[in-house]
């Protein structure tokens, strides 16, 4: 028995790994996969399935009750591939994007000439919710604030790939990224030796390197620590797999300490000791009671005075969320224009800013066909999609889009490409998006591919986590491809 | 190191010992009843004695039946000596500390945390209680041999062994003390053969039986046994083993000072006394006197390492 290719339905999209819509798909690899026959990839999918919970690889969804605190994360074993050549291409483009936010955020809180040049709006600046005034005048080292972005790709039904979105206040997922890689070679580790997928685990490393390349005191060894809110968190897993791979303390706010000479220091069996460098996976507002909200007993009073002292560095930098807007996601194309006087690389999703008389009437004739987002949202919520809304839906988003034009974009609602995903005992389409992590500091380096998210729900856009979406290993393959069967 | 990982690694080779020694007494025990004659047979409540917590099974349970106190050591949740809260308590901490302990360290608990959730109703059976409990007694051993052998030896080592033997000092005291007092009626000639048998099961309590006659090369007698399991330095369950083991760790930490005066004063305490030479009554008070340091050494450990308790925030941490 094999499996029927014939009967997988993928018309009208783009599929990663079956060949259609006139592009070359890795030949080999399905040619592999049908090899295996489905009894046996059903079977591995479940000794996957078996390791990720004996790994103890979770995460947490908030809305569940009870036992929700650390769900097994859900993967699928089919791999997604991409060509090393699209890839070399999609890595300059990401480090040129994010380049340019840097430069972006900087200006923001200095000159804002990107603002006197009339490049950028004052009036979206104005209204931004993740612009922090305790942040006017600092200079952070090296210049840079979002030293760990991670940013969503989609490809469309013609095969374009486009940025999404941009995450630039504490983005995860690539510990996910990392465990993927993990299981992958254990259940499938003969696929794995004939594809020679480029090598992932250095992630940490180059993580406690951009870190390290913060501190204040270079000529020792740097204390890196990495800041959580604790274990109640959905991300600790993250946080604290990110520890252990760097080495670093996880440390909460309860274990650090701010004292009279402005320094950074955690409570440990010796007494107190230094902090360098704090990779923070705290939201601004809940970092220090001091600066932000007075009741939050997660972050550390003082934590701010030390960072504008530059007495210790923090990654991502207070304020960096201030690029996580939606309306500055549109700007992005012209930010990096000015700033860089270079074409983008990638594109962004063609994009609509409804604080545009054009585009708010473009918008508010067409909403049956865009997906509209709320300027700052994340994890999928607040947004509408056109072709899945009711009437009513449409009526209550254009109420709010005309109340306040500035907090929304719309966007043509993409075709998602797809890859083969095992649902019961058989190979579906499932859509998929991709997020790649960037690290910035001294030097630029971006992840050899990145999360693969997808959809598990048939016909379903929405990949995030905590609605659900699932995951996929992501292959960067040397060239050539196979010889195609 | 920081305080708080002190606390939590601390706290989980606690929680690892205590599941393993409950599963210990309750296997011992079950075979124990096998053994001797049912007119006579002590029962289950002697488990429920050693733990000291009578209170909370009268509170949920109308009698010490078989049953009702197998279900107590091993699956109730409410009562923080039992294998499945043990597990719990250690997985969270363990948890916590995910960054610090090696990797198989934690994928070994889970999986026998999950095994031990899953595989319950089998172990509820009496036909698979034993294969239960010897799996859970493995999981931990195992976990005390990965961490051995593949943990850095440096401080959070040291609160690891603080961790393990004194809940170990402690579980060892209240055995001894349950298992040689409540046991048999006193002096009843026709009972003599049990006698015999009665200390065995306390030696195998602690799988102490055959070190004991490697080590005695004499027939299992009150006397030699007590002695056995209070002073014998070789054997790692014994009390002044364990004492000797949290000596060593406490010395290579800083801040040692008051730590160690309360060691030192229970090693004197143990050394000073013949234990074969107390009536039952004196061996009580000696033993009480043993957990009172036990449990000023634990204060001490606290107040010297450990973070000052959370005013506000939620506690994550599983406590006694």
């Amino acid at each position: 028995m094999s499996i029927d290719w014939n009967a997988y339905p993928s018309e009208g999209f783009y599929d990663e790994l079956v060949a259609g819509n006139g592009h070359r798909a890795i030949a080999g690899l399905l040619a592999d996969l049908e090899a295996l026959g489905p009894e046996e990839l059903v079977a591995r999918q479940e000794a996957a399935d078996v390791s990720i919970k004996e790994m103890g690889i979770t995460f947490t969804v908030y809305s569940e009750e009870g036992g929700a605190i650390d769900r097994t994360w859900p993967f699928d074993i089919i791999p997604r591939i991409i060509a090393q050549s699209e890839w070399e291409r999609v890595d300059a483009g990401l480090r040129q994007r994010v380049q340019a936010l840097n430069l972006f955020i900087d200006d923001l809180y200095h000159d804002q000439k990107v603002i006197k040049d009339g490049v950028f709006p004052a009036e979206v600046l104005a209204k931004s919710v993740n612009f922090r005034p305790q942040c006017v005048g600092v200079d952070p080292p090296l210049g840079i604030w979002a030293h760990i972005c991670g940013s969503d790709l989609v490809r469309d039904a013609d095969g374009t790939l486009y940025v999404l979105e941009d995450n630039l206040r504490v983005p995860s997922g690539v510990s996910y990224m990392l465990e993927n890689r993990l299981v992958t070679k254990r259940v499938l580790p003969e696929l794995f030796e004939h594809y020679a997928p480029l090598p992932v685990d250095d992630y940490p490393s180059e993580l406690f390197d951009t870190l390290a390349a913060l501190s204040p005191r270079p000529a020792d060894y740097p204390a890196v620590v990495v800041l959580t809110p604790g274990i109640y968190n959905s991300a600790y897993f993250e946080h604290s797999y990110l520890a252990q791979q760097m080495g670093c303390e996880l440390v909460e706010g309860r274990d650090l300490f701010v004292d009279k000479d402005d320094c950074v220091y955690m409570r440990t069996v010796d007494g107190l000791a230094r902090v360098d460098v704090v990779y923070r996976r705290i939201d601004d507002l809940f970092l220090d009671p001091e600066a932000f909200l007075p009741d939050s007993a997660l972050g550390v009073p003082g934590l701010m005075r030390a960072w504008k002292a530059g007495n210790v560095a923090l990654a991502n930098a207070p304020g960096a969320g201030v690029a996580d807007d939606k309306v500055v996601y549109a700007f992005v194309p012209e930010l990096i224009r000015y700033y860089l006087d270079a074409d983008p690389i990638i594109p962004n999703v063609p994009t609509y800013r409804c604080m545009e008389p054009d585009a708010l009437a473009y918008t508010l004739e067409n909403m049956e066909r865009l997906v509209v987002k709320p300027a700052n949202e994340s994890g999928g919520y607040g947004m509408l999609v056109g072709p899945a809304s009711t009437k009513a839906e449409r009526e209550h988003f254009a109420e709010l889009i005309k109340k306040d034009p500035r907090n929304y974009i719309s966007q043509p609602a993409l075709k998602l490409s797809t890859v083969p995903t095992i649902i019961g005992k058989k190979l579906e389409p499932r859509h998929v998006d991709l997020r790649p992590f960037i690290l910035s500091a001294d030097r630029q380096q971006v992840t050899m591919g990145g999360l693969t998210r997808v959809a598990m729900r048939k016909g379903s856009l929405v990949v995030n986590s905590s609605q659900g979406g699932g995951s996929k290993d992501t292959w960067i393959v040397p060239e050539p491809p196979q010889a195609e069967e | 190191m920081l305080s708080r990982v002190a606390e939590n690694i601390y706290w989980m080779a606690r929680y690892v010992e205590r599941a393993e020694n409950t599963a210990r007494i309750v296997t011992v025990n079950a075979n124990l009843l096998l053994d001797l004659p049912k007119g006579i047979a002590p029962g289950w409540r002697p488990l429920v004695d050693i733990t000291g917590a009578n209170a909370l099974f009268e509170e949920h349970y109308k009698d010490y039946s078989e049953r009702n106190v197998v279900r107590f050591f091993i699956a109730d949740e409410r009562n923080t000596g039992s294998i499945a809260s043990a597990l719990i308590a250690a997985r969270e901490n363990c948890r916590t500390i995910r960054d610090f302990v090696p990797r198989e360290v934690w994928e070994l608990l889970n999986e026998i945390y999950l095994f031990a959730r899953e595989d319950l109703p089998k172990g509820m059976t009496k036909g698979g209680r034993h294969a239960y409990l010897k799996r859970v007694i493995q999981g931990a051993q195992n976990i005390n041999g990965l961490l051995s052998g593949t943990m850095l030896h440096d401080q959070g080592y040291d609160f690891l062994h603080l961790g393990r033997f004194l809940e170990r000092a402690d579980m060892t005291t209240r055995i001894i003390d349950v298992r040689s007092a409540n046991l048999l009626p006193e002096e009843t000639t026709e009972l003599r053969p049990f006698e015999t048998i009665q200390w065995v099961s306390v030696l195998k309590s602690m799988t102490a039986y055959q070190a004991y006659r490697r080590s005695e090369q004499i027939r299992v007698l009150r006397g030699p046994v007590l002695r056995f399991l209070f002073q014998n330095g070789s054997f790692p369950r014994s009390v002044v083993h364990c004492i000797e083991a949290l000596r060593a760790s406490l010395s290579k930490l800083p801040r040692n000072e008051s730590a160690l005066r309360v060691a030192g004063r229970l090693k004197r305490n143990l050394e000073g006394t013949e234990p074969r030479r107390l009536n039952q009554q004196q061996l009580h008070a000696f033993i009480d006197d043993l957990q009172v340091g036990i449990g000023e050494l634990h204060e001490e450990l606290a107040r010297t390492w450990f973070p000052p308790p959370p005013e506000t925030q939620t506690q994550s941490q599983t406590q006694d």
